[in-house]
């Protein structure tokens, strides 16, 4: 992976900046010593690493604001960081950079259930959200896989999902408003309490920009209440393209499940083997589901099964109680690491129309045999976010490369079969020079003009989102 | 006077109209909703028809210019609908026109089931559109889970045409309920009505309409509630909404068609139209529209969204704003003359940071300030 080369007027400066910073944090938040920068060498996407020059860890909005200053002044790059879970490389530093971490700013600032909104510090973690409302009856939908883990600021910056849109949206459509610190320090607030911008529409500019456009240190969530109840159904096959149509046709009969998930052959072999959920042996697994009442999961469920069967399922289990629901999600939970169990692995998380469905496993069954990798997919299908798994070998020379290389095959497919690069995960680094398979020059030429309104001088999270060649006329400018 | 009017067909000629034009552009849709910059009218009714639909994939891409009316149609058919439920602007303002699908999005117009399922920008999943300049540009897809890149989808919803002309867009629809039903609560006072909405809305039982008149067309005031699903869950929570609403007031029950035509009258906010003076359209946190609607002294008015929403009617030329102060939230000009809107400013005057993201993104997606010019700009 190609990085900028880090700026030596930026690295000669080390100890000014470390000293400046200083004057603007405690001690033991700024981490400059090359042993301990080691820490922010990389995020969830571990096969690139880079130490950052210096990392901060601020506590406060005013914090962020005296960091970013300084930084402006010194023309130093920003690294913002949630919880460093990004699979894209969303948060990898370059080695002239400062890494600002979100991590001590993890507060809940106001939690009220009469408007249904949480005003969170965006270190917090996703899960410890919904940990604050909980008691209460209520919850934050967006649940990213790594959601005991990753942060609200991540989260933001990656527009993240989860199992659960379908039925609930991604963050985008669950954050309500951001305090935002810009590159040159100001604070900004945008949103708040209220349902819909009064002006342009900054927060939907805002959630999905990888950090590039502002450092969030505050948000304002939606908190819906707790469902009832919730149960799952599985469903097994033996074709592909029988479990899609069946996906299409309960997404017709106008049921909505709150997930719809896949898995095909080899990865429920693989967590078969590492997780014994009892899954059934067979081409392509659903698992489908309702929430609501008792009453109301049956009625759905019914309307589900009933539609099932015309496809000929060779499992069709409805879960009875507790136990079963979570055994049969636990083979779906565990699915990423029982394939980390055989191998290394990439996962890409590219999204085609659900109708592309049968073509796009087909195909890349295809190519999974020239190029001799294995693959397993397992994806969101109600929504066609597809998550496929490609196995490698990280101490076989050439094999991450040719990994890499079928990724982007694989991601050339999804769009060409009307779909994106990435539905959830974010472009980061991973994805950076494939922008041009789905953008022309043109509309990456006007992300980029909102990129030089929020930063002009380009500092913010370097050499993520666009392709090199393409920003490069800018970063040099800036 | 009437005004110039152009009407491309293609995007090629909304392209050429713009990267030769020396003055300002009125950007429109069927012009039915009464935001309009100075100019001659640039017109996108022109571009029209549905170009792909996969009801099973919930996904419509159409054309801007394409009629409500047809993509309404198109998706009734498949029992699927425009979910954000779009309000028709035309029986507030009286104007006649036929609304487009563009102008939904680049106004980003809702209806009263946004409180449950989100606004119009929550269903937008891909844009084309020729900025200021002439160029062409896309973002977005049509696939519902999308974070390639900047999401421009957002920033052109609601941008009313100020950014770039938009030519085509993709966005979600979803299945239309077996049935509904409408718990209407009498005698609550705006206080109490908003309450009441807020305790609902904080339950399981998904309401999908909130609102509060408080006059009741002189029958009093009415707190309404919205259920829509399969029958027999409607059902069971009403009963459940029922036992867990704590306001002693009573209740009636409107079901069917009278719920539908219900919920259409708070859509249009109809009972403002055809009345004297100005309508004002507030956006607030829900429990802040007691006292903000006591600052004003209105008494001409209707709560959507759980209070979150205030459609007031005012004095012709008052400042509501003023009355206002300074709140959670903002305050949008709808129905006035020109000579009103044009003092007051349609929209709220941004904060100074703000106002300054919003002017250099304006710069940049129309150097030359000729799309809606003065539409969403600060006064002065």
């Amino acid at each position: 992976m190609e990085m900028p080369v880090p700026d030596p007027r930026v690295l000669s400066r080390k100890a000014r900046v470390v000293s400046r910073l200083l004057e603007v944090l405690p001690a033991d938040a700024v981490i400059h010593d090359e042993r301990e920068t080691r820490a922010y060498e990389c995020d969830a996407l571990t096969a690139y690493k880079c130490p950052p020059m210096v990392a901060v860890l601020p506590a406060s909005t005013q914090e962020v604001s005296d960091v970013l200053k300084i930084c402006h002044a010194e023309g130093v790059p920003v690294v913002p960081r949630g919880s460093g879970t990004s699979l894209a490389g969303g948060a990898l530093p370059t080695a002239d950079s400062v890494i600002l971490g979100v991590a001590r700013m993890n507060d809940v600032i106001e939690t009220d259930y009469d408007n249904r909104l949480i005003r969170v510090q965006t270190g917090r973690t996703n899960l410890s959200v919904t940990g604050a409302v909980e008691e209460d009856g209520f919850f934050y939908a967006p649940d990213p896989s790594s959601q005991l883990a990753c942060a609200i600021a991540g989260n933001i910056a990656m527009n993240s999902g989860g199992a659960h849109c379908l039925k609930y949206g991604v963050t985008t459509n669950n954050l309500m408003g951001v305090k935002m610190v810009m590159m040159d320090g100001e604070v900004v607030e945008i949103g708040g309490g209220h349902l819909d911008a009064g002006g342009l529409d900054l927060l939907g500019l805002i959630c999905g920009s990888e950090g590039q456009l502002g450092v969030v240190t505050e948000a304002t969530l939606r908190i819906l209440p707790k469902p009832e109840g919730a149960r799952p159904v599985l469903m097994g096959f033996d074709d592909n393209e029988v479990a899609g149509a069946c996906v299409s046709d309960i997404i017709k009969a106008g049921v909505l499940p709150v997930a719809i998930e896949f898995m095909d052959r080899p990865c429920i072999e693989a967590t078969e083997a590492f997780a014994q959920a009892g899954y059934p042996m067979c081409e392509a697994l659903l698992i489908v589901e309702v929430e609501g009442s008792d009453a109301e999961i049956d009625h759905q469920l019914g309307l589900i099964k009933q539609i099932a069967r015309r496809h000929n399922p060779v499992e069709l289990r409805e879960s009875t109680s507790d136990e079963e629901s979570a055994r049969i999600w636990l083979g779906r939970k565990s699915a990423f690491g029982a394939m980390g169990q055989i191998n290394d692995y990439m996962c890409l998380d590219g999204t085609i129309p659900v109708s592309s469905l049968p073509m796009v496993l087909r195909r890349i069954g295809e190519m999974s045999a020239q190029y001799g990798l294995k693959v397993g997919n397992v994806f969101h299908a109600g929504d066609g976010n597809m998550h496929p798994l490609i196995l490698f070998d990280a101490n076989k020379p050439g094999d991450l490369e040719l990994c890499e290389a079928f990724g982007a095959d694989i991601l050339r497919l999804c769009v060409e079969a009307g779909g994106c690069l990435t539905g959830e995960h974010g472009v980061g680094i991973e994805k950076r020079d494939l922008m041009d398979v789905q953008y022309a020059p043109a509309d990456l030429e006007a992300q980029m003009a909102v990129k030089d309104v929020f930063d002009p001088g380009w500092l913010l999270n370097p050499a993520k989102v666009f392709p090199l060649g393409v920003s490069e006329g800018r970063r040099r400018a800036a | 006077m009437a005004r110039e009017k152009h009407t491309p067909s293609s995007e090629a000629e909304v392209r050429e109209l713009i990267a030769d034009a020396d003055a300002p552009l009125s950007v429109q849709g069927g012009g039915t909703r009464g935001f309009a910059g100075a100019g001659e009218v640039l017109s996108v009714s022109g571009l029209s028809g549905v170009t792909l639909y996969e009801p099973g994939a919930l996904t419509m891409v159409a054309r801007a210019g394409t009629p409500i009316s047809e993509i309404e149609g198109a998706l009734g058919q498949n029992n699927q609908r425009l979910a954000f439920e779009p309000m028709d602007h035309r029986t507030l303002l009286g104007v006649q026109g036929d609304p487009t699908i563009g102008g939904v999005f680049g106004a980003n117009v809702s209806g009263p089931r946004r409180i449950a399922v989100g606004a119009a920008r929550d269903f937008l999943l891909g844009v084309r559109f020729v900025d200021g300049s002439g160029a062409v540009v896309k973002n977005g897809g049509r696939v519902m889970k999308n974070v390639t890149g900047y999401d421009l989808v957002k920033l052109m919803a609601g941008s009313f045409g100020t950014l770039g002309v938009m030519t085509e867009v993709s966005f979600k629809v979803l299945p239309q309920p077996e049935t509904q039903t409408t718990l209407v609560l009498h005698g609550l006072d705006i206080g109490a009505g908003v309450a009441a909405m807020s305790q609902a809305l904080g339950t399981p039982f998904e309401v999908t309409g909130a609102a509060h008149d408080p006059n009741g067309a002189g029958d009093g005031a009415r707190t309404m509630l919205r259920l829509e699903g399969f029958e027999g869950s409607v059902g069971y929570r009403c009963g459940a909404l029922r036992d867990r609403l704590a306001h002693g007031a009573d209740i009636s029950v409107l079901e069917g068609e009278e719920s539908e035509t219900a919920w259409r009258k708070v859509r249009d906010v109809e009972m403002l139209a055809e009345t004297q003076g100005d309508v004002w359209r507030i956006s607030c946190k829900p429990s802040d529209a007691p006292h903000l609607i006591a600052r004003t002294g209105s008494d001409q008015l209707q709560l959507d969204w759980g209070g979150g929403l205030i459609w007031m009617q005012v004095p012709e030329g008052h400042d509501l704003r003023a009355d206002l102060g300074d709140f959670d939230g903002h305050a949008t000009l709808v129905r006035a003359d020109a000579k009103t809107k044009t003092e007051l400013a349609v929209f709220q005057p941004e904060a100074a940071g703000v106002a300054r993201l919003t002017a250099g993104l304006r710069s940049r997606f129309d150097p030359r300030g000729i799309l809606n010019a003065g539409l969403m700009e600060p006064i002065g």
